[in-house]
């Protein structure tokens, strides 16, 4: 798969658009929506790892990987049949190609990440997950008031690895993340983090749209071990800071 | 022109369907005038119809205590037939031990006034009763036609009490769900310990508290018991089941602490080994994945500490 990538960068758009591998009616939008002309091939490096079934359609945890890919530019994470496809997009600039995160999912759907290498080509890996729906046109449980008085408190941690070069990040973040598709309730939602260093060097960049689920919590893996900078910013100009200490 | 052979046309999938629903429910005897309907050790399928749960029911002198009704209005309705053909006394009353939709959705073939819960019971049937339904449409199919939810009239109060010359002791606790009933009988020291204990079947949680249901379970080991008939598997002469339910619990929740507390996200938790001694469990590798959907996110923010905002130079 890699040679072919590298050796047909224009065949390879074709031919992987030919054989999704989840054999999904929604892959071919996909593809034109969110890559349009770019290369792009399905490539068994990357691991999209979930739950068969989603037994909380509100918060389908997800863990994206890479193996041998080498360097990633940027990961799309998109699920083919939902309502609102795309989910997120990470730019780990000094971080590890991959990331946790939950999802809101409405019916049984792929759910994709993508990830840019440095040649400009896509490589996409996925997974079914079958679902009973309703998460993404539901109210967010909170919206009963508890957030106004938390919105935008982190509590977050970070881990060393041991004998590597890179620190967890684990953060949550308390927001409604509502979708605009629940009745009478409009979109309101965490659109970019930011993580930096206490040198402000960026280490990663999470842009966010509605599926992501409330309270959102995530877990990156950044290179360096030391204190981290988190910057969060919702669509109506909210703007929550916090240091986390390692 | 007779309409028959179109209607049989249209219909000709019915009748199969509902000659391929027969629960074969069968009493099984378990001391005197004590008996129970044992399901299989299994998740939810269209081949078992939902007949993963025990039921049961107690033979007083001139009437029948019942517990549970079962998941579907069918076995319920079988349940009560293969009452009727082990003793010709009435039924005087059918007792809910929680509000899993697996243990009252036969509530039907009683009808309201006979069924009886705890009151936090009662009120969950009536404000998740509809959607639980519908989700065991969804995984059971063609079992659950003419199925309706049922609210309970009755009300279960924790304590001692005589039905059909039968001395009882209902048990009111919460763990499995924030609302379990137990029937005692007192006679042959038979314990109906409907969720709070799961034998050979691994326990399930969504509405589980780990902490509550393991209080509950040492107050089960006060009593006096010959034995015990689990929400789900075998009936167990003695403690076994109850130590079971417990030995999984204490793993499940100091695995999950100890998973937050290392940083790990839920992928990462689901994958994490099954211990030898539980992988003989039915559904064990299935509950556990669900159980980390229910139970992690509540360990995970305990690990996690507020944190600060940011030195003052960093932001406008």
């Amino acid at each position: 798969m890699a040679l072919l990538a590298l050796s047909a960068e224009a065949h390879a758009a074709g031919s992987a658009a030919a054989t999704d591998p989840l054999n999904s009616p929604g892959w071919n939008a996909m593809r034109e929506r969110f890559f349009k002309q770019q290369p792009i091939v399905f490539d068994e490096r990357v691991h999209v790892s979930a739950p068969d079934h989603a037994e909380d359609p509100l918060a389908v945890p997800v863990t994206v990987s890479a193996e041998n890919l080498g360097p990633v530019q940027e990961i799309v994470i998109i699920a083919d049949l939902n309502p609102i496809q795309k989910i997120l997009s990470l730019t780990p600039t000094q971080a590890v190609a991959g990331l946790s995160f939950r999802f809101k999912v409405e019916q049984s759907t792929p759910v994709r990440a993508a990830m840019q290498t440095r040649d400009g080509i896509w490589h996409v890996g996925g997974q079914w997950i079958s679902a009973s729906g309703g998460g993404c046109t539901a109210p967010s449980l909170g919206s009963t008031g508890l957030w106004q008085d938390h919105l935008g408190e982190m509590s977050a941690r970070l881990w060393a690895h041991s004998g590597e070069r890179s620190e967890r990040l684990r953060l949550r973040i308390i927001h409604p993340m509502d979708t605009g598709l629940a009745a009478g309730i409009p979109a309101f939602y965490l659109d970019t983090i930011t993580v930096h260093d206490t040198a402000s060097a960026e280490l990663a960049t999470l842009h966010l749209f509605e599926p992501v689920a409330e309270n959102p919590v995530f877990s990156l893996d950044l290179y360096g071990h030391g204190a981290v900078v988190v910057d969060a910013h919702d669509i109506q100009g909210d703007h929550f800071s916090a240091q986390v200490q390692p | 022109m007779r309409p028959a052979p179109l209607l049989l046309l249209v219909c000709g999938l019915l009748p199969a369907a509902w000659a391929a629903n027969d629960y074969r429910l069968e009493a099984q005897p378990l001391a005197e005038g004590v008996y129970a309907f044992i399901g299989r050790t299994e998740e939810f399928s269209r081949d078992n119809g939902g007949n993963i749960v025990n039921t049961g029911f107690i033979v007083g002198s001139d009437g029948v205590i019942v517990i549970d009704t079962g998941p579907s209005r069918q076995y319920g309705e079988q349940q009560r037939a293969a009452i009727a053909r082990a003793t010709p006394l009435p039924v005087r009353q059918v007792y809910l031990t929680h509000a899993h939709p697996d243990h009252f959705l036969g509530n039907q073939a009683y009808g309201t006034g006979l069924v009886a819960a705890l009151p936090a019971t009662t009120a969950a049937i009536e404000s998740s009763g509809e959607a639980l339904s519908a989700n065991l449409y969804r995984l059971i199919g063609g079992w659950m036609i003419g199925t309706e939810v049922v609210v309970p009239q009755g009300t279960a109060r924790d304590g001692p009490v005589t039905i059909a010359g039968r001395k009882l002791r209902l048990i009111g606790m919460a763990g499995h769900t924030d609302s379990d009933l137990m029937i005692y009988d007192e006679f042959t020291k038979t314990l109906f310990a409907g969720d709070l204990v799961f034998y050979q079947r691994a326990p399930t949680t969504p509405n589980a508290n780990i902490g509550r249901w393991l209080a509950a379970l040492d107050a089960i080991d006060q009593l006096d018991i010959t034995t015990v008939v689990p929400g789900h598997g075998p009936v167990i002469r003695g403690r076994s089941g109850i130590e079971q339910t417990r030995v999984y619990l204490q793993w499940l929740s100091a695995t999950l602490h100890g998973a937050a507390d290392r940083g790990l996200d839920m992928v990462e938790v689901m994958a994490l080994p099954i211990p030898e001694r539980f992988r003989t469990l039915g559904a064990v590798k299935t509950e556990y994945t669900r159980s980390v959907v229910h139970l992690y996110p509540k360990f995970e923010l305990e690990a996690l500490p507020r944190a600060q905002r940011p030195p003052a130079q960093a932001g406008p």
